[in-house]
């Protein structure tokens, strides 16, 4: 049996070596100018104090160009004498994908307008997927996500989770359209 | 005697300690080199603390070489149930001592006169003097030839011992990439022979210490600067590195020759390629680069093209030598990862070719025109 010889396709737009191309050492060396051209540049950065790569050196650094509206680590709103604006109605955590929030409730007589606050509200960040459902579902604006990312690279997931005393204490400055505490309610429905 | 032999396991221990120092310290320079040609900062997280402190001593990321040693003394040290496993056993070996051997003839620094250094040791030593080199062989070249050819049954047998078809393709390859690359090597290194009219490596050096045109150091790579340029191909090529790294290519064979390897044993086929590097970088600078001598110098000091000489004390000399041979030798290293990390890697049949129809070619008629004008140059 007979079987002819493999020819390759040609294409029409197939590259063309010209002669300097085929000579070999003049495109090596250029490839090599550039590479090196790229090393001594970054080089000289390192050198001069500055910093010559395009990595951030996370968690170190933080990134710069975060979006406005990015979701980043939960806050807990509270009330002007700094209560906790969270009734734990658990509607954020039924929502929850992950199902990483864990509300405690308990009964708390002397506030008769909310008598019901959490004991315990705590994050397990190590499974958090940041969709912000939980911001959605909350009836009463008593969690939000900062644009801030929480520092929370660790050695072990424990750490991973935060607790009620994290979550109101971490007040980031930046929402100003949302202030903390947040406004009275007017009752004017706006 | 005894001064002799002191002076000997001072060499050797120098020459050991450059180059284990120089296999640890590539691989962290590869990893950064590479990292700051390619806009990223490398690997710097391993750190060191001081204990009972909160110190951590990054160090730009040098203890990642510690790190990965220690990782490969503590791995599991799998072995396949092969045929062989005594060829198995001794394949790593038989790849690093000759690399290691190899540098035995290489001079890496000028004359050392105890005495003159410090006269307290002219008592013992007398006024004797010795060649900063390991052996003083007269063969020099042709020992450093014997010993590379070697390590090409080390990779043979680490294919063949392993039972393993990538391992045997692997090694396949390795024999017949170094055998086509040997041959240019050594035809590369004839123009210089040459040129010089010595194997001998230390003679080689000293007759590089002149100038030539009145202002350009005697460089070997002055008088033959395309037999540099192949001489180096042909090296990367030996040493099997990426662009002809087909013996160990990773996307086609694993590991090639070292799949079937584990833990330290396969260490030492990396170190043996790393501390290669470093013999490359310090064989080129001793052919082509004027080897332990600054521009100019001689174990007597500096004579500069003017006329001015300008004598040195001979400690200042021997720190000198010993200084620019490790800085050349740390050059041509970076430059061998420069492009290591810029080419990609040939296909099979084109190394071959590249071989036999493109270097050899050009070697023999490099040699050719060589041999003609150092003809008409004596005639
Ligand atoms: S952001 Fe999403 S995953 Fe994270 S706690 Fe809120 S609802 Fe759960
Ligand atoms: S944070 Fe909001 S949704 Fe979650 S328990 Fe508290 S009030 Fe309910």
């Amino acid at each position: 049996m007979s079987r002819k010889p493999h020819v390759r396709k040609r294409y029409w737009n197939e590259p063309v070596m010209g002669w300097w191309e085929r000579a070999y050492l003049p495109e090596i060396l250029r490839g090599l100018a550039i590479t090196g051209g790229v090393f001594v540049r970054n080089m000289l950065k390192w050198m001069t104090g500055r910093k010559g790569a395009l990595t951030t050196y996370y968690p170190e650094e933080t990134r710069w160009d975060y979006a406005a509206g990015n979701r980043g680590k939960h806050v807990l709103t509270r009330r002007p004498d700094g209560s906790p604006q969270c009734i734990a109605c658990n509607m954020c955590a039924t929502v929850c994908p992950a199902k990483v929030i864990e509300i405690e409730a308990a009964f708390d007589p002397s506030d008769s307008a909310h008598p019901k606050y959490p004991v315990r509200f705590e994050i397990d960040y190590s499974r958090c997927v940041f969709c912000g459902l939980c911001v959605e579902a909350c009836p009463e604006d008593a969690i939000r996500m900062a644009k801030e990312v929480p520092d929370l690279p660790a050695d072990d997931r424990w750490t991973m989770w935060l607790g009620k005393s994290e979550l109101l204490d971490w007040q980031p400055q930046a929402d100003v359209a949302k202030p903390y505490p947040p406004r009275a309610r007017t009752g004017d429905g706006a | 005697m005894i001064a002799d032999l002191v002076i000997s396991l001072v060499f050797i221990g120098y020459a050991i300690s450059v180059l284990m120092g120089f296999g640890t310290i590539l691989t962290w320079v590869e990893r950064k080199q590479a990292a700051v040609m390619s806009d990223r900062i490398g690997a710097n997280r391993a750190y060191i603390r001081i204990p009972f402190t909160k110190v951590k001593l990054v160090w730009w990321g040098l203890f990642h070489g510690m790190a990965d040693g220690l990782k490969m003394l503590l791995k599991e040290d799998f072995k396949p149930r092969t045929y062989d496993w005594y060829a198995y056993a001794v394949a790593p070996w038989v790849v690093f001592t000759p690399v290691l051997l190899v540098f035995a003839v290489i001079p890496f620094g000028g004359t050392l006169t105890p005495a003159a250094l410090w006269a307290p040791l002219g008592e013992w030593f007398g006024d004797k003097s010795y060649p900063m080199q390991i052996a003083t062989l007269d063969a020099g070249l042709l020992i450093v030839f014997a010993f590379s050819g070697l390590t090409i049954i080390g990779a043979m047998l680490a294919g063949w011992s392993s039972s393993n078809k990538f391992s045997l393709l692997g090694a396949l390859r390795a024999g017949s990439q170094m055998i086509s690359y040997e041959l240019v090597l050594g035809l590369t290194v004839l123009g210089l022979i040459l040129i010089y009219g010595t194997v001998d490596l230390d003679s080689m050096v000293r007759k590089q210490s002149g100038t030539v045109l009145g202002v350009l150091p005697a460089w070997g790579i002055v008088y033959q600067p395309f037999a540099a340029i192949l001489f180096l191909t042909a090296a990367i090529a030996e040493n099997k590195r990426i662009p002809f790294d087909l013996p160990e290519a990773e996307s086609e064979l694993i590991a090639g020759y070292f799949t079937e390897y584990s833990a330290m044993k396969m260490g030492l086929f990396m170190f043996a390629e790393f501390i290669e590097i470093a013999v490359i970088g310090a064989l080129f600078t001793t052919l082509f680069l004027g080897g332990y001598n600054l521009p100019f110098m001689s174990d007597a000091g500096f004579a500069f093209p003017g006329g001015a000489a300008v004598a040195m004390p001979h400690g200042a000399v021997v720190v000198t030598q010993l200084a620019t041979f490790l800085a050349k030798v740390f050059v041509v290293c970076s430059f061998q990862i420069l492009i290591r990390w810029t080419l990609p890697r040939f296909r099979y049949d084109q190394v071959l070719t590249f071989a036999w129809k493109f270097m050899l070619p050009l070697a023999i008629a490099n040699l050719c025109v060589t041999a003609v004008a150092v003809w008409w140059i004596r005639a």
